[in-house]
């Protein structure tokens, strides 16, 4: 098994994905660390919206290791996961087979055993076998990351299947045999714990819960993105995504949004987020109708009392 | 926390091999599924960080061993104990007793006060630790000490003028995070407790961790926070039901263009069967809810769970009742703040008549009356309810037309299935007529029942 260049420390990992545009806090770096040294997946989790998936993007830029997929979704199967027979390629095949062999109609019987042989071992040969994401990391011959999104998302059947992956790094085809890794992928799943995961599935990973960043880290990564943000108007814009997040919504304003309102409010021109600014760009952070009634009435309104609003602007509401 | 005694890099020695496992024992205790794999992880772990570092050993050892949040939070609150209790064991065995600043009586207030602003605001532990250590002896000296932790502890923070708020009127002083004020809070407790345990030289006695709200609360003068983080993740999982039957292959029907369609690629032969994509049930959800005193440490959670339904089921329309029935739909659908809605629904609807007993014969009566024409097949009725009529007709027939009219109709009953049909409980009445009845008393009941409701198979489609 062909070994990728390993990280030193955990400074060394948490430089290289702010290389890598990411800024990571202690414990994501510490556990980035930890996966490519143990070898062992890692399964992110968290609220919607604070970077788990960007996360498995960002090692994958860092270790300059190729990124492959596997989205999930309810009652995705093996056959979208794994590997599956292209039989549409292995029809051809045998009806190739069987045009050719009227050549020679005198030995037909003969000639039937023995083709049927070669070409059964020919059809179930890799040359006739989708590779999905699965095989595709298992048997990459350059390391990967292999990110598996939303595991959450398929049944406790599919999670059973992965356990072999996870574990052993191999997997196993009736027609083939089992196919190992020849390098080690470093794997990160995410879940938005919308279900309870097995344990058994747990008890291989390692395990990482991001939550929403502090201010000051929020600010750095909004920073990171938008750095011709007047430095002041982003931390108030910070400052004000959190008073939001404070309040009992259906979707909370994820990082991602956040960076989608520096970058909105740089487009338009804002110095300073006031009542009106806010009202207008707002639906880029809220995006429910019971929700923006929501925030309209607690933060707009706290807004209008810190800043004096110009003149002509009270009729707002 | 540097812990005495404990080599500061290197393979795993015995002594602190032995301590780790009595973690490990101890976090089982407490209900963390620690198996050995997790161990073994764990020391792998151990092999590859600094242990100088103490957030960078907390947080290898936790990401090994705590599997989830909640065992993240019962993870973090055994490990301060923990290795708390294990140093200063260690200590007490060999004797080690700290030097105490017990330097010149010129320790000035302001000045120490000064100084502990900055190393808040600078967040420094190290820094932290030190001044909460001069702190208390400051104070010892003073003469407020009062001997209960928790009482110093806020003594000295008061004395300080460390207000996590710091919003004071004078408004010079930046307002300090209060996160770190809390952390500086903990060294004090910390530097305290150390303190008592070297003055009479031996170790508390051990406590189990309170039951940390695992369970559904039971009075209603509980934190209303508390349900609403239990029934937080209910939500999810409500959220994404429904769309479950998706992607089963039970019960498809073949669509026959797309697969003449699909063969094509094939030379005509209909290889790949295409199917016709299932819609998921959207099911239109009647819930009535119980209100009355003798269900109310029950109708918080409920309540709550009513609120978390009008999240996730847009077909939901809500009743609550007393003596009498009415709608609170809309309030549900314009207040999202929790206190708000109880406040509207205890004030503005007026459902308690006369005794503010429950009256469940004149409710159906009054359902069946007005809302029961738009019940259908589709249609789930839900009551919330201890079926306790206080004496009165229980009119179970009226209440058997309306389960008739709807397509499923379940009934969660917030006691015991054990008290059932004692005193005045009439559950035995309603049940024949509901396609379930539950006992629904803690957040794992609800859980069931949720399954129940999006993952069954209708009976009337």
């Amino acid at each position: 098994m062909a070994e990728a260049k390993q990280p030193e420390s955990v400074a060394e990992v948490r430089e290289g994905l702010a290389e890598a545009g990411y800024l990571a806090d202690e414990s994501s770096a510490l556990v980035s660390f930890l996966a490519q040294r143990l070898g062992k997946p890692v399964l992110v989790e968290g609220p919607a919206g604070v970077g788990k998936t960007e996360l498995a993007k960002a090692l994958s830029r860092d270790t300059g290791r190729k990124l492959i997929r596997l989205q999930c979704y309810e009652g995705l199967d093996e056959a979208k996961a794994l590997y599956e027979w292209n039989y549409r390629k292995q029809l051809l095949r045998i009806q190739a087979e069987a045009t050719g062999d009227h050549a020679s109609p005198g030995r037909e019987a003969e000639a039937e055993a023995s083709s049927w042989e070669s070409t059964r071992g020919d059809i179930f040969s890799e040359d006739f076998l989708f590779t999905r994401p699965l095989l595709e990391a298992i048997s990459a011959t350059e390391p990967v990351v292999l990110l598996i999104d939303e595991i959450d998302k398929t049944d406790q059947e599919f999670e059973a299947m992965l356990l072999e992956v996870l574990s052993d790094f191999q997997i196993s085809i009736p027609e083939l045999g089992v196919i190992e890794a020849r390098t080690r992928p470093l794997v990160l799943l995410t879940s938005n714990n919308s279900r309870e995961l097995t344990e058994a599935l747990k008890r291989r990973c390692l395990y990482l819960w991001l939550d929403y960043p502090s201010v000051e880290r929020e600010l750095e990564i909004v920073r990171l993105h938008t750095p011709d943000l007047d430095e002041s108007l982003a931390r108030r814009m910070v400052e004000v995504v959190h008073m939001v997040r404070q309040l009992d919504l259906k979707k909370p304003p994820s990082i991602a949004e956040s960076i989608d309102w520096a970058r909105t409010l740089l487009l338009i021109g804002a110095d300073d987020i006031d009542r009106e600014t806010f009202e207008q760009s707002m639906s880029i952070i809220v995006k429910h109708r019971s929700d923006i009634d929501l925030v309209a009435e607690r933060v707009a309104v706290k807004l209008g009392d810190m800043t004096p609003p110009p003149a002509g602007q009270t009729s707002s509401g | 926390m540097s812990a005495p005694g404990r080599p500061a890099a290197g393979g795993v020695v015995p002594g602190a091999a032995g301590s780790l496992l009595a973690f490990f024992e101890e976090l089982r205790t407490e209900g963390v599924a620690v198996g050995s794999s997790e161990i073994l992880d764990a020391f792998a772990a151990l092999d590859e960080v600094s242990w100088t570092d103490q957030r960078d050993f907390r947080e290898a050892l936790a990401s090994t061993i705590a599997k989830s949040q909640e065992d993240r939070r019962v993870f973090e609150l055994l490990f301060d104990r923990h290795f708390f209790r294990a140093t200063e064991a260690e200590a007490l065995e060999r004797e080690v007793q700290e030097q105490r600043y017990e330097g010149s009586d010129r320790l000035d207030l302001d000045e120490l006060r000064e100084a502990i602003r900055e190393a808040i605001a600078a967040g420094n532990d190290g820094e932290m630790r030190d001044l909460a250590r001069l702190a208390i002896s400051a104070f010892g000296r003073r003469g407020e000490r009062s001997g209960v932790i928790g009482v110093d502890v806020q003594r000295i923070r008061r004395a300080l003028e460390l207000q996590a708020r710091g919003g004071s009127s004078d408004g010079e002083q930046p307002a300090l995070d209060p996160d770190e004020v809390r952390r500086f809070e903990q060294h004090l407790r910390r530097e305290l407790e150390r303190a008592t345990i070297e003055r009479t030289g031996k170790l508390p006695p051990s406590r189990p961790l309170a039951e940390l709200d695992r369970t559904l609360p039971t009075s209603p003068t509980q934190d209303l926070a508390a349900v609403h983080r239990a029934v937080a993740q209910m939500k999810r999982r409500i959220a994404t039901l429904g769309h479950e039957q998706r992607g089963r292959r039970r019960g498809r029907v073949v669509d026959v263009r797309r697969t003449m369609r699909t063969s094509l690629e094939t030379g005509g032969v209909p290889l790949q069967l295409r199917y016709r994509p299932k819609r998921p049930r959207r099911p239109e959800i009647y819930v009535l809810c119980d209100v009355s005193t003798s269900v109310s440490s029950a109708s918080v959670f409920f309540l709550s769970v009513l609120h978390a339904l009008h999240d996730s089921f847009r077909k939901l329309r809500s009743f609550v009742f007393i003596e009498r029935i009415s709608e609170v739909s809309d309030i549900f659908e314009h207040e999202r703040d929790f206190r708000a809605i109880s406040e509207a629904i205890s004030s503005e609807r007026g459902v308690a008549d006369v005794s503010g007993y429950t009256d469940y014969g004149r409710v159906w009566l009054e359902f069946g009356e007005e809302i029961a024409e738009d019940l259908g097949p589709r249609s789930t009725a839900i009551v919330l309810g201890d079926a306790r009529t206080n004496g009165r007709e229980p009119h179970a027939r009226i209440f058997g037309d309306i389960a008739e009219r709807s397509g499923r109709t379940f009934w969660l009953n917030p006691e015991p299935r054990l008290y059932w049909n004692y005193g005045d409980s009439v559950m035995a009445a309603y049940e024949p007529f509901c396609d379930g009845a539950f006992e629904c008393w803690t957040t794992k009941h609800l859980e069931q029942f949720v399954n129940v409701i999006a993952g069954a198979p209708a009976p009337v489609e």
